[in-house]
């Protein structure tokens, strides 16, 4: 079975974000870059049914040269090779292009399996997996708390705010994962060492085929108009208990739009 | 974000671009490995010591080891937080591919332990002791005991000790009465009674690996008739070796650690293999020490650079009080690091534990360039003289920003709902074992600056001398920094020469701790002030590096002025007094 895992990097989950001056876009720099939280859980899914039904798990990844080591980490957890789309060309691109240049980048490929992550921690948007399975004509079966692969088929526990839903797909397939899936494992240093010969495919936009034009800031289907930063924060209100305090919290959340 | 154990930029720093690590990196003993790979394991370490050991330090505190009369068990979170850290490897640091370990410089090992003593001293007690012991087996055991031995050991599945101590016998390792008789098989029976044992009974492995200082019968009197033993807590078939613990000791710190009186050979003996030569066992355990001594420091480094990181968090974000000056009763309290008193601990605390790492990690790389360097001679040296230095300096100093977190979190500080006075309580030990802190004083006084006809003592000015050149030429503070420096270098090597100009023994070490401390701080002014040269960036990291060398030249320095007065006096006092007068 050949398992594709998509990751992205982001900035570490703690730092404070900021947008960029020029573009308007995620200052990725101003912070120091981690694997999406929610990829490892990802990369682990992908290794435990390689490692249960035998196959590879290759790690895909589009992101600026330093995305690399996100790469270099799902390599280190255990994944065989790796895909990194690389392109001054993609910065700025929204979940639609992204989806567009990932799905190219995987149909080349011809995986069974396409494990996402649910959602990412910069953009949380969680619909980059589903426009992937859609552009591909895959069936997407998301929000996985537990995947089982059998023969053709890939049976899921789908979460929901009431429990879960059994959801059975033919394989090839996409399917995205929640933390509730797995505990991801840890890299261990002859992992890291071996992580350093496994190969990566390096790919520019016109390697992969992608047309220019439907990438980046200037296709995107949303534009910033402008932001500021997040003022600071306010005196509170207080609140003094004269034998009424229950009912001017009440007003005071009715006013707030809390209820 | 974060850390709040060890600053990753710090470390950073002192690697590359204040120590030649890169160069060491590129050699042909680590071929492999490079600063990326170094990256990706640092990044491991942290995290590790994060998720697995910082979870349990605090009820590593407060739910001790208990013992039912024949079971001792340690906190539930241990077994995996050790589980991990040998998964990843971490149990083969610096050890030979050959047995499963990882062949890495000193200098990174030390680092990635530094990681897990900040976040939990006594859960890596356990690692530390057995990679200690796997690495004395390495150097000494033989061919067939190291296959035994060391690879459960590097696997976790194996821990091991270091029993030395007897309860009569404690720094005075001369008077251990610990007997081992040959048998016709070759092995010996181990009989007599440790005290201070680390990690010498858990139920966290398959078996425990004990290496025991004993006397053979005959054996000269005092350390030459020390000889050095293998005693695992089971034999080959799983029975008892007949070590038994007699209790555990019930510790200021370091709790989730146990520490025991073991008694070897109460029924039939306990079979020990003999290491090495007899009568060579003292030689054996100390040609590790200058290793275990800077790990010493190292650790007591990384409970003091928490405990700073602690109290800087929270000094940012406790409001209390107003500015002196301020008017107006009703205007919003700052935050307590606006306070005059509250960044003079601070300030104080990042020079002990910044100065402190350097130091650490300057004699990491010491250790590895006695394989790999130009001059292993002088490295040795140097080498030497800086281990009782590495070992106290951080005991002591890493300590007091212990305590000045403490002062800075105020009340609270003095809880147990923070985490400030544990660090304080864990860093205690530091001072007290692998040679307390006036065993470490004789030791540099004694023997270290005084060995080839004072060679290490040379070393060191040597070095001291050309930091001072540089540091002339970079003009400014550093200029003024090294005028300060050359002034206590001088005195120290004239106070020296003084001790020692009538060759009397008693009378030159009667106050070898204030002279430990003296060169503690001159060493540390030294390397405050190559750290300085090296930080030349407009970054506030940068400038945070010249203000504490600022700091430690004007308001730490000077201290050492009265210390060589007191010792230039030579005037006895401890020797000369009569015990009635306490």
């Amino acid at each position: 079975m050949k398992i594709a895992v998509c990751v992205k990097q982001v900035p570490d989950t703690w730092a404070e974000k900021k947008l960029r001056d020029d573009d308007s876009t995620l200052d990725r720099e101003a912070a120091d870059g981690v694997m999406n939280e929610l990829d490892e859980y990802a990369v682990e899914e992908a290794l435990r049914l390689a490692e249960a039904n035998g196959g590879e798990v290759v790690v895909v990844t589009m992101g600026p040269e330093r995305a690399a080591e996100t790469v270099r980490k799902a390599l280190s957890m255990g994944a065989d090779a790796g895909v990194h789309l690389v392109d001054d060309s993609l910065h700025g691109s929204d979940a639609l292009a992204t989806s567009y240049a990932l799905a190219e980048v995987l149909a080349a490929r011809n995986f069974d399996l396409v494990i996402f992550g649910s959602e990412s921690t910069d953009a949380r948007m969680s619909v980059v997996p589903a426009m992937v399975a859609e552009r591909l004509g895959l069936p997407q079966v998301t929000f996985a708390q537990k995947v089982d692969v059998d023969g053709s088929k890939v049976a899921i526990q789908r979460q929901t705010e009431y429990g879960y839903d059994d959801v059975e797909a033919e394989l090839p397939a996409v399917v995205s994962v929640v933390e509730k899936i797995n505990e991801p494992r840890y890299p261990s240093f002859k992992g890291i060492m071996a992580a350093k010969k496994k190969p990566v495919e390096t790919l520019t936009v016109a390697d992969a085929g992608l047309d220019a034009a439907k990438l980046g800031a200037t296709a995107a289907w949303t534009k910033v108009a402008s932001f500021a930063a997040r003022p600071p924060k306010a005196a509170g209100t207080v609140v003094t208990d004269e034998g009424d305090g229950g009912a001017k919290i009440a007003t005071y959340l009715t006013e707030q739009k809390f209820v | 974000m974060p850390s709040l154990l060890l600053s990753r930029r710090d470390v950073e720093f002192l690697l590359y671009e204040w120590l030649p690590t890169q160069k060491l990196l590129g050699s042909d003993a680590y071929g492999d490995l490079d600063r990326e790979t170094v990256d990706d394991l640092l990044d491991l370490a942290e995290r590790l010591a994060t998720d697995k050991f910082a979870n349990h330090n605090h009820r590593n505190d407060v739910e001790e080891p208990t013992f039912d009369g024949n079971t001792v068990t340690v906190n539930e979170a241990v077994a995996p937080a050790l589980a991990a850290y040998y998964e990843a490897g971490f149990g083969g640091l610096s050890m030979s591919a050959e047995v499963g370990g990882i062949e890495m410089p000193s200098v990174i090992s030390q680092v990635i332990g530094m990681w897990f003593s900040a976040a939990n001293v006594a859960t890596s007690g356990y690692s530390f002791l057995t990679r200690a012991n796997a690495n004395l087996l390495m150097a000494y055991g033989t061919p067939e005991q190291i296959e035994r031995w060391v690879p459960p050991m590097i696997e976790g599945r194996y821990l091991g000790t270091m029993c030395l101590s007897e309860p009569q016998a404690g720094s005075s390792l001369s008077d251990i009465t610990t007997r081992a008789e040959l048998q016709p098989d070759g092995t010996y029976r181990i009989r007599g009674n440790k005290m201070w044992i680390s990690g010498g009974d858990h139920d966290l492995s398959d078996n425990i690996v004990h290496l025991v200082l004993a006397r053979v019968p005959g054996a000269p009197a005092g350390v030459k008739g020390i000889s050095l033993f293998i005693v695992p807590k089971k034999r080959d078939d799983g029975s008892s070796n007949d070590v038994s613990l007699a209790g555990l000791n019930h510790k200021m710190g370091q709790r989730g650690l146990t520490n025991c009186l073991l008694n070897f050979g109460e029924n039939d003996g306990s079979v020990g293999y003999l290491v090495g030569e007899e009568n060579n066992g003292l030689a054996y355990m100390f040609h590790m020490m200058n290793e275990a001594r800077i790990g010493v420091g190292s650790a007591a480094v990384a409970q003091g650079y928490a405990g700073y990181l602690h109290a800087l968090d929270y000094a940012k974000t406790r409001p209390q009080g107003r500015p002196v000056g301020a008017k107006d009763p009703n205007a919003p309290m700052v935050p307590i690091i606006e306070h005059a008193d509250v960044r003079r601990m601070l300030l104080a605390s990042k020079a002990y534990v910044e100065g402190g790492l350097a130091l650490e990690l300057y004699c990491g790389l010491l250790v590895d360039e006695l394989e790999s360097g130009d001059d292993p001679e002088s490295t040795n040296l140097l080498l030497e003289i800086l281990t009782p230095i590495a070992k106290s300096w951080p005991s002591q100093w890493c300590l007091a920003a212990n305590d000045h977190a403490i002062q800075v979190y105020g009340g609270y500080g003095y809880t147990r709902e923070y985490p400030v006075e544990q660090m304080w309580r864990d860093n205690r030990l530091n001072a007290i074992h692998e040679g307390t802190h006036g065993i470490q004083a004789l030791d540099l006084l004694g023997r270290k600056v005084t060995m080839n006809s004072g060679a290490a003592l040379s070393v060191l000015a040597q070095r001291m001398q050309a930091t001072i050149e540089r540091a002339k030429g970079a003009g400014g503070s550093p200029a003024m920094h090294a005028e300060a420096l050359t002034s206590r270098l001088k005195r120290m090597l004239e106070v020296t020469a003084a001790l020692w100009a009538d060759r009397n023994v008693e009378s030159a070490l009667a106050d070898a701790t204030t002279y430990l401390e003296a060169v503690g701080h001159v060493v540390v002014a030294w390397l405050w002030l190559d750290v300085e040269l090296a930080a030349t960036g407009d970054e506030d990291f940068y400038a945070g590096k010249r203000l504490a060398a600022e700091y430690f030249f004007t308001r730490e320095l000077p201290k050492v002025d009265s210390m060589f007065d007191v010792l230039a006096a030579q005037d006895n006092l401890y020797v000369n007094l009569d015990e009635a007068v306490f």
